[in-house]
């Protein structure tokens, strides 16, 4: 399956806004996270999994164990800082 | 009725703001409001501004669905965000959370409890500027224990 993947903050500094990434369906979020981790580089710094991050599904805060459908947008980000 | 969530590079009014928040509405006699700016004092020592970063698209839906909360949980009849985005300077408005409702209990309790779920649960980024160049402020875990209080796990810091 195509999803878009989206980065904000010091992640979208690091990896750019947004790219397309096709993965084997099914898969969670936390599947995506280490297929990216995997392929080394600034990807594998920024998403490492001792790093606090969060993501989002479809524009909703979810954990990494939500299951991606084809066509999701999924964002990753650090933690959140308005207000 | 305006719109109840407001991102905008524009500053805000914060008087216009109230005052359409309780037009027309006989049953509002309470107004509580929260204004959150720039300070000149970063993490990281003095600051010369910052830039506001955020999530198109979600930030609104997040804040749309706090509001429905906020709704659910107290007795209030209205209520409005409006967040800066882009470059601000030291002194200026950030955030402002506005409640209107019949008695002050409710208006209080809903404008710190949207404050509270803001902070961890919409994308939003700061970044500061400071003499030694800029960098992304760190999400603190007392924001995470001000949301508990309200029975809702930040999980953010």
């Amino acid at each position: 399956m195509k999803l878009q993947v989206r980065y904000f903050a010091s992640l979208r500094e690091a990896l750019g806004p947004a790219e397309t990434v096709e993965i084997a369906a099914p898969a969670t979020v936390a599947a995506l996270r280490d297929r990216l981790v995997a392929r080394g580089g600034r990807h594998a710094e920024v998403l490492a999994r001792g790093r606090v991050l969060r993501c989002a599904l479809d524009r909703a805060m979810v954990d990494e164990a939500a299951e991606l459908a084809d066509g999701a947008e999924v964002a990753f980000f650090p933690p959140v800082t308005g207000g | 009725m305006t719109a109840r969530v407001t991102i905008t590079g524009a500053d805000f009014d914060v008087g216009a703001e109230l005052a359409r928040l309780r037009a027309g509405d006989g049953g509002v006699g309470a107004l509580a409001s929260f204004v959150g700016t720039v300070r000149g004092q970063g993490e990281a020592g003095s600051i010369g501004g910052m830039e506001l970063e955020h999530y198109p698209g979600m930030t609104e839906q997040a804040i749309e669905a706090m509001i429905d909360e906020a709704m659910r949980r107290f007795d209030i009849r209205a209520a409005r965000v409006v967040h800066r985005v882009g470059t601000l300077a030291v002194g200026e408005q950030i955030v402002l959370v506005a409640v209107a409702s019949a008695h002050r209990g409710a208006a209080f309790q809903a404008c710190e409890f949207l404050m509270d779920y803001l902070k961890t649960q919409a994308p939003f980024w700061k970044k500061e500027h400071t003499a030694q160049g800029a960098r992304w402020v760190d999400a603190r875990s007392a924001d995470d224990a001000a949301l508990a209080r309200w029975g809702i796990e930040a999980r953010n810091a």
